[in-house]
C-alpha cells in the first residue's frame, strides 16, 4: 500500500496522458458547472468558460418555489423544481434504505442456506439484471394503474379518499410508494449479488461463537454480520441511491403532478425548441451534486462495488 | 440439542432462512416477475391504456406479426444493434488499452480513477444535457472550436446523430471497462509475469501471451455486463436527440416508451418488449456458448500439445 502511494518514476508522456484523460472525463461536467453560473446571453454569446461574472440567478429560478425569499429577477415563479427535488430526495432515500435492509437479509440467507446453489442465484440475478427498465414500463404502467388498487368502496379505500381527496380507486400509480416499490424490486438483485460476495468472507466461527453464547439468528445477524460487511453495505447503498436518484423512465410513467422527480422535469424542459440553458444546467448541476460528492468522498467503495460483481463473483 | 447441532456446523435452520428471504422474495415476485408475466399476457391483446387488461380483446400473435412486417421496427432493431455493438467494441478497446498502458506504479493514479468514475455516477439525463450543449449547432463547444480555426460547423446531432450518441456513451462508460480491466490486471499472479520476464519476453509479448489470456474471464464478464447495459441506454439519447432525426437514433427502448406513452398501444409495446428480451437472451447465451466453446478448444489444444511435447 505504502509502495503504491510513493510511485515509481515514469516517463513524462504518461503524466501527459493522465492529465489529458482527467481533462476529458471532467471537461463536460466542468462546462455544465460554469454555464450554470452564467446568464443565458453569456452562454449563447460564447463567453469563455473561466472569465465571466458569476451569478446564482439560475439556481434561484430553478428553486424559486422553495426559497424563503423572492429573487429580484423573477416576477412569477413558473418553474417549480424545488418540489421535484423534495420528491426525488424522499423516493431515493426511502427506496435505498428499504432495498438495503431487505437485500442484506436475503443475501445472508442465500449464503448460509444449504439448498440453494450460489451459482444458480448469481445466474438468476444476471438474468434479472438483463431486463431493461423499458421492458418493465408497459406492465408496471398497467399493473400500478389498474390492478394494484384498493377499491374506493371498501373501508380503507374510502378512508384514503376522504382524507386525501381525489376520485376513482386508490392506486399505486402517482404515489411515492408506487415509485419506491418498483425501485426496490429493480435494485434488489444487484444488491443481493454484491452483498453475497461480502457475506461469504465473514468467518463462520464468529457466528458460531455468538450462537453458543445464546444469541438468536437475528441477533447474530444484526450484531455480528452487519458490522463486518459495512464496506459492502456502503457500496450497495451508493449504487442503489444512484439508480433511484437518476432514474427517469419508470418515474415518468408512474408520477403524477405532485410526485414528479427532477429527471422528469429536465426531460420535459429540454424537449422544447428554445431551451433555457442556464436554468436547466443549474438544475442538472443540482441533480448531479450528490453523485459527485459520493465520487469524491467514497470512490474506494464505488470501485469495490463495481469490481465485486465482475472480478470476484 | 439445538446447541449441539449448531456447534457441529453453523447453518440457518430452514424456517429462519425463509424468514430472512421472504421480504425480498415477495417484493421481487410482486414487482418484477409478476409484471413480466403480465407483459407476456398483454402482448397477445389489443390493449389501450384506458382499458384494464381483461377488458381488452385477445388478438393472438397480431401484435407480433404487425411488428414483424413493420420496416420501421426493423430499422429500430438495426439502430439498437449498431449502437450496442459499436459502443461495446470501442469501449473494450480503449478501456483495456488504457488499463494495459497505465498499469504501473505511478503518482496520481488513484486520483485519476476517482475522476473516471464521475461520468458513470451522474444521471444519464444530465449526461444527455451536457452533450446536447457540447454538440449544439451554433452555441456548442465543438462547433465554436471549429469556427475559431475557421472551419465550418458540423451538424452533430443531425446528419451524424448516431455517431454523436455513440461518442457520448463511450465518454460515459469507457471508465467502467478501464477500472475492471485494471482490477483484473492488478490481481494477476506475479509469478507468471516474473517468469515470462526472466525468459526474456518483450512487454508486447507479455501482453499478448500472458496478460490478455489471464484477464480473459474477467474481460468476458465485463463485456457481457456492458453489452446488457448498452441495451438499457435510453435517457441520454432521449435528451440528446429524442430518437431523431427521423429514426436515426431511435433505439428499441426508446421506441417501446414512445409506443406506450405517445401512441398508447400497450399491446404492441409489450410485444416489442418481448422481442427485445428475446434479442438480449439470444445475444447473452450466444456469447456464453462462444466462450465455452473457445475454452474447450483451448483445453483440447493444450492437452494435444502436452501429449506431443
Amino acid at each position: 500500500m505504502a509502495e503504491r502511494q510513493h510511485g515509481d518514476r515514469q516517463h513524462p508522456a504518461f503524466y501527459a496522458l493522465l492529465v489529458t484523460l482527467a481533462f476529458m472525463s471532467v471537461g463536460p461536467v466542468f462546462l455544465m458547472f460554469s454555464n450554470s453560473f452564467k446568464i443565458d446571453i453569456d452562454i449563447i454569446s460564447g463567453t469563455s468558460a473561466l472569465f465571466f461574472i458569476p451569478t446564482i440567478q439560475n439556481y434561484e429560478t430553478a428553486l424559486c418555489d422553495i426559497l424563503w425569499y423572492e429573487p429580484d429577477h423573477l416576477d412569477f415563479c413558473s418553474i417549480r423544481f424545488g418540489g421535484a427535488f423534495i420528491n426525488s430526495i424522499i423516493i431515493a432515500l426511502i427506496s435505498t434504505a428499504l432495498t438495503l435492509y431487505i437485500g442484506c437479509m436475503a443475501a445472508y440467507a442465500l449464503v448460509r442456506f444449504r439448498f440453494v446453489g450460489r451459482d444458480a442465484v448469481s445466474l438468476a440475478t444476471l438474468a434479472v439484471r438483463m431486463v431493461p427498465p423499458a421492458v418493465l414500463l408497459v406492465p408496471v404502467f398497467g399493473l400500478w394503474n389498474n390492478v394494484f388498487c384498493i377499491d374506493k368502496q371498501t373501508l380503507v379505500g374510502a378512508w384514503v379518499r376522504d382524507v386525501f381527496g381525489g376520485r376513482g380507486d386508490v392506486c399505486l400509480a402517482g404515489t411515492h410508494s408506487g415509485i419506491i416499490l418498483i425501485y426496490v424490486a429493480m435494485n434488489l438483485p444487484f444488491v443481493i449479488w454484491i452483498l453475497q460476495s461480502f457475506i461469504v468472507q465473514v468467518p463462520r466461527s464468529l457466528e458460531e461463537a455468538a450462537r453458543i453464547d445464546g444469541a438468536g439468528p437475528f441477533q447474530v445477524f444484526y450484531r455480528i454480520v452487519l458490522p463486518l460487511i459495512k464496506p459492502g453495505l456502503a457500496a450497495a447503498a451508493i449504487f442503489t441511491f444512484r439508480i433511484a436518484w437518476n432514474e427517469y423512465l419508470l418515474a415518468s410513467a408512474l408520477a403524477d403532478r405532485d410526485t414528479k422527480t427532477v429527471p422528469i422535469l429536465i426531460v420535459n424542459n429540454t424537449s422544447e425548441f428554445n431551451i433555457e440553458w442556464g436554468m436547466i444546467m443549474a438544475t442538472g448541476m443540482l441533480l448531479a451534486l450528490p453523485p459527485i460528492l459520493f465520487t469524491l468522498f467514497a470512490s474506494r467503495q464505488i470501485i469495490t462495488g463495481m469490481t465485486a460483481g465482475a472480478v470476484k463473483g | 440439542m439445538a446447541v449441539r447441532i449448531s456447534v457441529k456446523r453453523f447453518q440457518l435452520s430452514i424456517s429462519t432462512s425463509y424468514q430472512f428471504l421472504a421480504p425480498a422474495a415477495i417484493i421481487m415476485a410482486i414487482a418484477l416477475f409478476f409484471p413480466l408475466l403480465y407483459m407476456v399476457y398483454g402482448s397477445f391483446r389489443a390493449w389501450d391504456p384506458s382499458q384494464t387488461l381483461s377488458e381488452s380483446e385477445f388478438i393472438g400473435f397480431g401484435n407480433y406479426t404487425k411488428l414483424w412486417f413493420d420496416a420501421t421496427f426493423w430499422e429500430s432493431v438495426s439502430v439498437t444493434l449498431r449502437f450496442a455493438i459499436s459502443v461495446v467494441f470501442f469501449e473494450m478497446i480503449i478501456g483495456v488499452g488504457l488499463a494495459l498502458m497505465l498499469d504501473r506504479n505511478m503518482r496520481g493514479m488513484s486520483f485519476l480513477r476517482t475522476l473516471f468514475i464521475l461520468p458513470m455516477m451522474i444521471a444519464p439525463v444530465v449526461v444527455g444535457l451536457m452533450w446536447r450543449f457540447v454538440y449544439h449547432p451554433t452555441d456548442g463547444t465543438f462547433n465554436r472550436w471549429l469556427s475559431t480555426f475557421g472551419l465550418d460547423g458540423v451538424d452533430w446531432l443531425g446528419r451524424h446523430a448516431l455517431l454523436s450518441v455513440i461518442v457520448a456513451d463511450i465518454w460515459q462508460w469507457t471508465p467502467f471497462i478501464f477500472i475492471l480491466a485494471l482490477a483484473a490486471l492488478q490481481s494477476l499472479p506475479r509469478s507468471a509475469l516474473e517468469a515470462a520476464r526472466i525468459d526474456g519476453a518483450s512487454s508486447w509479448q507479455l501482453i499478448v501471451y500472458i496478460k490478455l489470456p489471464l484477464m480473459m474471464p474477467v474481460l468476458i464478464v465485463t463485456m457481457l455486463l456492458r453489452l446488457i447495459d448498452a441495451f438499457k441506454v435510453l435517457e441520454v439519447i432521449l435528451v440528446m436527440t429524442e430518437g431523431g432525426p427521423g429514426l436515426a437514433t431511435e433505439i428499441l427502448a426508446l421506441r417501446i416508451s414512445r409506443t406506450a406513452q405517445e401512441f398508447r398501444e400497450l399491446g404492441e409495446a409489450a410485444a416489442m418488449s418481448n422481442y427485445l428480451l428475446l434479442l438480449l437472451l439470444f445475444l447473452t447465451l450466444g456469447m456464453l456458448a462462444f466462450t465455452r466453446w473457445q475454452e474447450a478448444r483451448a483445453e483440447r489444444e493444450g492437452r494435444r500439445a502436452e501429449k506431443e511435447g
